[in-house]
C-alpha cells in the first residue's frame, strides 16, 4: 500500500493516487440505483425519503430504475407476505451484480407486529442476504438516510481480491438464489439455509 | 328489523326463517336462513324491501360445542312425585356460518344482518352465493371462502383471494395450526411461554 504521508505529499502537488479497488468503489457508493418497488407503508417513507423535502439526490441515489436489470439495490420496504415473497427473490435474482439489499423496517427485517402470522414472511433474511437493516415502524426518512451511508460506508471498505473479497466478487457463490415455491401449507423451503444462519433460538423460559 | 321477518314471513311462507337475538345494548338482532331458502330470502329484502346494498360479508366458524341447559325432570321421591332440577350437557356438533350486512341506500335504514349455517364444517359446506344478488359480495365471498373454507354455489369465480391457489388450509379457522416457522422473543410468555416449555421439555 501507499503510504499516507506519500499520498497526501503528492495530493499536494496535484497527483491524485488511488488504487483500483478505492476508485471503483467510490465510484459505485455514489452512483447507487435503487429498484423501485414498496411493498407496503415504508415504501411512503422511502418515497418521502426520495422527494423534495429530504432529497435522497444528495447521495447519489435517485435514480429509482423500474427494471430490476438496471438497479443495484433493492430496498424492501415494507411487509414481505408469504405470497410475494417468491416474487421478491425472482427480481433479486435479476439483478445485475455486484447488487444491494436494504431491509427497511420491522416487517422486512423480522416480519414485526405480523411476526406471529401465518402469511407474512419472518424477514427477507430468510432468502436473500441483506446488508443493512434499517429498524422502525416505518423508519422516518433521515433513518433511510443514515442506512444508505452505511451502505455506502460498507461499500466503500469492500475488498475484490484476496480472501475477504466482497461476497459478488467470490465467483464461488451462488449466482441466482432458489426462488422458493408455493405450498400446502407453507413456502418451500420455508427459508434458504445457505442464507439464514440464525443465532440458536433461546428456549429458556428464564 | 321492525318488520323485515314478518314482511318475509307474510311474502314466503315457506321459507325457513328465525330470529337471532342480539342481548348487548346494540340489540342488532339478526336473520337466521336455512341456505335453500338463501338466494329467495335475499332477492326479497333487495327487490320488496330496499335493502340495496350489501355493505359486509363475513365468516364465522363454530367448532363442535357443549352446551349445558338446565331441565325440569319429574322424579320419585320417598314416594311423591318432584319436579327436580339438573343441568344436562348437550353436544352440539360444529358447523361455518356466513353473516351478511345489507343496508337500504334508498330508504336510510339498515343494517339488516342475514345469516346462514352450513350442514358441518368438513363436507358439506355450501352455501349459496348471493353475488348475483349483491354484486359487492363478490370479492367478500372470495375472502370468506379462501380464509373459511364455505363453498358459495352459484359465485361466478371462486377463486382463492388472499393466500395463494396452492394453499390447502383455511386459516381464519379455530383449529387452523400456523406453520411454527419463526425463533421466540427473548421473553416469552403466554401462548409462546408454553410453547417454550413443551419444546424445552421434549429436548
Amino acid at each position: 500500500m501507499l503510504d499516507e504521508a506519500l499520498r497526501s505529499d503528492l495530493q499536494k502537488r496535484g497527483i491524485f493516487v488511488a488504487s483500483f479497488e478505492d476508485l471503483y468503489n467510490w465510484g459505485r457508493k455514489n452512483s447507487l440505483w435503487p429498484l423501485q418497488f414498496g411493498l407496503a407503508c415504508c415504501a411512503i417513507e422511502m418515497i418521502a425519503t426520495a422527494a423534495a423535502r429530504f432529497d435522497m439526490a444528495r447521495f447519489g441515489a435517485e435514480v429509482f430504475r423500474p427494471s430490476p436489470r438496471q438497479a443495484d439495490l433493492m430496498i424492501i420496504a415494507g411487509t414481505v407476505t408469504k405470497k410475494m415473497a417468491p416474487l421478491v427473490v425472482r427480481l433479486y435474482n435479476q439483478m445485475p451484480e455486484p447488487k444491494y439489499v436494504i431491509a427497511m423496517g420491522a416487517c422486512a427485517i423480522s416480519g414485526g407486529p405480523f411476526k406471529e402470522g401465518y402469511n407474512v414472511l419472518k424477514g427477507i433474511d430468510r432468502y436473500i442476504p441483506v446488508d443493512v437493516a434499517i429498524p422502525g415502524c416505518p423508519p422516518r426518512p433521515e433513518a433511510l438516510l443514515e442506512g444508505l451511508i452505511k451502505l455506502q460506508e460498507k461499500i466503500e471498505g469492500q475488498r475484490l481480491f484476496g480472501p475477504n473479497r466482497a461476497r459478488h466478487a467470490d465467483t464461488s457463490n451462488a449466482a441466482d438464489y432458489p426462488v422458493p415455491s408455493y405450498g400446502a401449507h407453507d413456502l418451500e423451503p420455508p427459508m434458504n439455509p445457505a442464507v439464514f444462519k440464525p443465532e440458536p433460538a433461546r428456549r429458556d423460559p428464564e | 328489523m321492525n318488520g323485515v321477518l314478518e314482511a318475509i314471513r307474510a311474502a314466503l311462507p315457506n321459507a325457513v326463517v328465525e330470529l337471532v337475538n342480539n342481548p348487548s345494548p346494540s340489540a342488532q338482532h339478526s336473520l337466521l336462513v336455512d341456505r335453500k331458502d338463501g338466494r329467495a330470502v335475499a332477492e326479497f329484502l333487495r327487490d320488496s324491501l330496499g335493502f340495496d346494498f350489501c355493505s359486509n360479508v363475513s365468516g364465522v366458524d363454530w367448532p363442535p360445542r357443549k352446551v349445558k341447559e338446565t331441565v325440569v325432570i319429574k322424579e320419585m321421591v320417598d314416594g311423591v312425585g318432584k319436579e327436580v332440577k339438573t343441568t344436562v350437557e348437550r353436544d352440539v356438533p360444529g358447523y361455518l356460518e356466513v353473516v351478511y350486512h345489507l343496508y337500504s341506500i334508498a330508504k336510510k335504514t339498515g343494517p339488516a344482518i342475514l345469516r346462514m349455517r352450513t350442514g358441518d364444517r368438513a363436507d358439506d359446506v355450501s352455501v349459496p352465493s348471493l353475488t348475483p344478488v349483491w354484486k359487492s359480495a363478490d370479492f367478500q365471498e372470495r375472502e370468506v371462502f379462501d380464509l373459511f373454507g364455505i363453498r358459495f354455489d352459484g359465485h361466478p369465480d371462486l377463486r382463492r383471494i388472499l393466500m395463494w391457489d396452492e394453499f390447502a388450509d383455511h386459516p381464519m379457522r379455530k383449529d387452523y395450526a400456523a406453520p411454527d416457522d419463526f425463533e421466540y422473543e427473548p421473553t416469552p410468555h403466554d401462548e409462546i411461554l408454553a410453547k417454550v416449555k413443551a419444546s424445552t421439555e421434549a429436548a
